[in-house]
């Protein structure tokens, strides 16, 4: 298949098929991918996760110096252009290194903020004086950078930002006045990007150096978790910034803030899918030791199961990263390097694809919030202690469901994307809904007998409740339907559901057919485990929705019509967890 | 300098293995193989004395084509190059001796280093056989290795029981590394990316000519067995009954 026939339009997964082939899965990394993977790892366990409790305890230095090491591994130069010295690598490498450096969530933070939204910025937008000036140093961990777009009274609303920036009457500083808040890397970062309105009006982005007169970071804060990053607010007091510095157009610092973010959304995916699998390894590990009753607690069927449900959930979530991943690499393969404005054209490539960016945040942070919470059920009252990893696994996770726009933001740019680009006629969204309706309305066809055929049936179904609710959100409520946050989100979970299933069965498919029996019988028990769970939560999410917009006939037939499309035979069901589950104890870790 | 590191594959040390139904091998579908820990601590050491000297370090192993995945590590740590003669079946460590001396007959490198055991089955043999089928003096579980200026010699020392070593071998030599020679250098990413480009070059293991009909054969495995797990004493009357009547030990 050839990269223009995979490429799929951002949110076109709704009503399309896809097959197996077109989508990226880690069974596609490249030998250099998975080499990259190793060092990150042997890194981490070798480095980092001795020293977890100096991190968690503020010991920055040494954090610094774990960041300068990871810059001499060059893990800080993958998306930085050849020609200042970086190595310019596919989004699902970066994706790779994100990941594999996620088994402590405080480094994990600093990284994802320095490598991140702290590079990204000057790489996407800055100018060739600008690049030449910092990049260097920025892609070798000799200065490492820091992101400030949250204010104290504007963090959702981002634009709502107060800080000031004023033009010195000599035309050759601004002067940065206002407070930037929860600042990841804010007690040591030397380069901040900042965002500031010139004239209370035009949002732009500045790039400040530490050391600039009037810039002062603020006192460490006290968090619930990811204690070994650093988070201080950053004060500009009149601080003096050189005109060379804005960056990009003035007045245009909302696309930097929300590009950067897409991409940010999407390495946040691959972090947590990391932080998980590390969850899960330590978690199986325990029962695997434990004792109760005379026998090891992963002899339990109840702790079985949950060993299973996370397996399975961390199989969707690896899925849908990397496959979020692939799909923007596939996007930005087809803009040539080199052509004047490249990077406003790869910007476009990434926002493509926001909806699917957004659907890897929410649900790879969900799984990561049910992991946690299972793996200190697992560990019973050692996993409230906090001399057992389980508490700082479970404090750890919850940030991921606030920063790069909270759960609620992300979810509700689902459907509200889609239904902005159905206006304006990127999306043929209502002739979908007109076909969805024909199906559903019409009597349920047998599942095919096909491998993954009841899988593949459950998942149509969804995308035709998601596109009839849809249909029937915009019919009740009209051009409003972006203000109804509860049918909104409603509907993004069908959406996310969809995605996730889809992820899941396409790469188990894959797999299946790769000739190894026992990894696809694992693969396939997952995708058993994860259909199951899809459906009975898209349940919920079409009721809830059903509700929401519909009355009388028109109701009941919404209703009926989630019940055929939710129904999924998942005869097998008990022996695919068992399966998932001994897998796992068996090799004391995520077993796919 | 040029210098010669045999690398040999083993699966993960981290991994928890299995052994086959029937005893005849462990269960190695799904398992990582990596370099051996051992063998990394020689090409880091190779890499070393190239960055002190000149010179070039090349890779070889004996293996199936799979195991170029762990030639790229060490040529993503920084070696030169590599060779892989490829085998089929496992070999026994009479056997790879041999064949490893054929390279070396080939390459005329002026040092050989390789880790002084596998951490698979831990023979601790491959070293001492190939000085003996080259003719080559040995130095083995070197903790630290010095040329002279000229680099016809080298001090080894050499971990021995109780106590350090020091022994001098004129060069050639096959040179076996110990745990406390270095800490090896993690594959950078520009590495694994340069790794991608470097040259290996497959020798079929038919094509050497050597006799390689196995002298030893391995009859069976079996895991450890389960420790029964502890007890709790009340005094140290007890423990020391048990110390002497149960364990043996006083
Ligand atoms: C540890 C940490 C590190 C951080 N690092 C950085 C960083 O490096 N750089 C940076 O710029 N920022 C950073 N942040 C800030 C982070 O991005 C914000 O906290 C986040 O965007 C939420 O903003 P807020 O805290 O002001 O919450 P609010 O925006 O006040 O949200 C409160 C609640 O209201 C909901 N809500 C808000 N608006 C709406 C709406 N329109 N509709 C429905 N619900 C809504 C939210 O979903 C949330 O549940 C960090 C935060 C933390 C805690
Ligand atoms: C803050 C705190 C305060 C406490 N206060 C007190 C107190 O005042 N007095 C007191 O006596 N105790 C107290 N406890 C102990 C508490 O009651 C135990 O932690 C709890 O009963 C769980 O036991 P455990 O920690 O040994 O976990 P385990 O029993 O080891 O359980 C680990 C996991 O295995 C599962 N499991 C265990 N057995 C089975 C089985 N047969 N089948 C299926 N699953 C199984 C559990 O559900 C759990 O998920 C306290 C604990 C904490 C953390």
């Amino acid at each position: 298949m050839t990269t223009e026939e995979k490429i799929l339009h951002g949110g076109a997964y709704l009503f399309r098929d896809t097959p197996p082939s077109a989508v990226f899965t880690p069974e596609d990394f490249t030998e250099e991918q998975v080499a990259l993977g190793e060092t990150t790892e042997q890194f981490l366990r070798n480095e980092v996760l001795p020293h977890v409790e100096r991190l968690e305890n503020h010991d920055f230095e040494l954090m610094v110096s774990l960041l300068r090491r990871f810059g001499e591994l060059g893990l800080l130069m993958i998306d930085a252009p050849e020609e200042y010295g970086g190595l310019e690598l596919s989004k699902t490498t970066s994706l790779v290194a994100a990941e594999k450096a996620s088994m402590y969530g405080g480094f994990s933070t600093a990284y994802a903020a320095h490598s991140g939204i702290g590079t990204l910025p000057l790489i996407y937008y800055g100018t060739k004086g600008q690049k030449e000036k910092y990049l260097g140093k920025i892609i070798t961990g000799e200065w490492l950078s820091a992101y400030c777009l949250t204010e104290p009274d504007s963090g959702s609303d981002a634009l709502g930002a107060r800080t000031t920036a004023t033009l010195t009457p000599d035309g050759k500083h601004y002067l940065l006045n206002g407070t930037k808040q929860f600042i990841t890397n804010g007690s040591f970062a030397d380069l901040f990007t900042v965002f500031a309105k010139i004239d209370r009006e035009h949002f732009t982005a500045f790039l400040v150096e530490r050391t600039f007169p009037g810039v002062k970071p603020g006192a460490e804060e006290k968090k619930l978790g990811i204690r070994g990053s650093s988070t201080t607010p950053l004060i500009l007091e009149d601080a003096r910034v050189p005109v060379e510095n804005v960056l990009g157009e003035i007045g245009k610092g909302h696309k930097i803030a929300f590009n950067v973010l897409n991409v940010g959304r999407l390495k946040l995916g691959a972090c947590v899918v990391g932080g998980g699998k590390y969850a899960l390894a330590e978690g199986v590990k325990y029962a695997n030791l434990r004792k109760q009753f005379g026998v090891t607690i992963g002899t339990f069927g109840a702790i079985r199961e949950k060993v299973a449900d996370m397996v399975a959930c961390l199989f969707a979530s690896e899925s849908v990263a990397y496959r979020v991943g692939g799909m923007v690499d596939d996007r930005l393969a087809l803009v040539p390097k080199g052509i004047p404005g490249y990077y406003e054209v790869y910007q476009n490539g990434i926002e493509e694809y926001s909806i699917e960016c957004a659907i890897a945040k929410v649900f790879c942070s969900d799984v990561l919030a049910l992991v946690a919470d299972e793996v200190v059920q697992i560990f019973g009252g050692y996993g409230y202690i906090q001399e057992y990893p389980a508490e700082r696994i479970y404090r750890d996770e919850r940030i991921n469901r606030i920063f790069e726009g909270t759960n609620e933001i992300n979810r509700m740019l689902i459907p509200g994307t889609l239904l902005r680009r159905a206006m304006k006629g990127e999306l043929p969204l209502q002739e979908e809904v007109m076909k969805a309706i024909g199906r559903l309305s019409a009597p349920g066809a047998e599942a095919p007998a096909a491998p993954f055929g009841t899988e593949k049936a459950l998942l149509q179904n969804l995308k035709d409740a998601f596109l009839v609710l849809s249909g029937a959100a915009a019919q009740r409520f009209g051009k409003k339907v972006k203000d109804e946050q509860e049918t909104l989100i409603a509907l993004a979970d069908l959406a996310i559901g969809v995605f996730a299933l889809e992820s899941a069965v396409l790469r188990a498919e894959k797999i299946s057919a790769s000739g190894n029996a026992s990894r696809a019988s694992l693969a396939e028990a997952a995708a058993k485990v994860f259909a199951f769970r899809t459906g009975e939560e898209a349940v919920s999410a079409a009721r809830r929705a059903a509700f929401y917009v519909g009355e009388g006939n028109t109701l009941q037939m919404l209703l009926s019509g989630i019940r055929r499309a939710t129904r999924y035979d998942a005869t097998g069901l008990l022996d695919a967890k068992r399966r998932l589950a001994a897998a796992a104890l068996e090799k004391d870790r995520y077993p796919l | 300098m040029k210098i010669l590191v045999a690398i040999k594959p083993v699966p993960n040390p981290d991994e928890k293995v299995k052994i086959k139904g029937d005893g005849s091998g462990i269960v190695l579908d799904n398992i990582k193989m990596v370099v051996n820990p051992f063998c990394e601590i020689a090409v880091e050491e190779a890499l070393r004395i190239r960055e002190k000297q000149t010179g070039e370090v090349v890779i070889m192993t004996i293996g199936p084509k799979a195991s170029e995945q762990q030639i790229r590590t060490g040529l993503a740590m920084g070696a030169d190059r590599a060779v892989l003669v490829e085998a089929g079946t496992d070999l026994d460590s009479l056997a790879v001796g041999k064949v490893l001396a054929k390279v070396v007959e080939g390459e005329k490198p002026d040092l050989v280093l390789m880790g002084k055991q596998s951490v698979d089955d831990d023979n601790n043999q491959v070293g001492q056989i190939l000085a003996a089928v080259l003719g080559w003096p040995q130095a083995t579980f070197a903790s630290k290795i010095e040329f002279a200026a000229d680099n016809r010699k080298a001090n080894v020392t050499r971990e021995v029981d109780g106590g350090l070593e020091t022994i001098e071998v004129t060069l050639p030599a096959v040179v076996t590394t110990d745990l406390r020679l270095n800490e090896p250098r993690y594959a950078s990413l520009p590495g694994i990316m340069k790794a991608k480009k470097k040259e290996v070059k497959v020798i079929p293991l038919a094509s050497l000519g050597v006799d390689t009909a196995p002298r030893v054969r391995v009859l069976s495995y079996a895991p450890p067995k389960q420790r029964a797990g502890g007890g709790r004493v009340a005094d140290v009357p007890e423990l020391v009954a048990k110390l002497k009547n149960e364990a043996k030990v006083l």
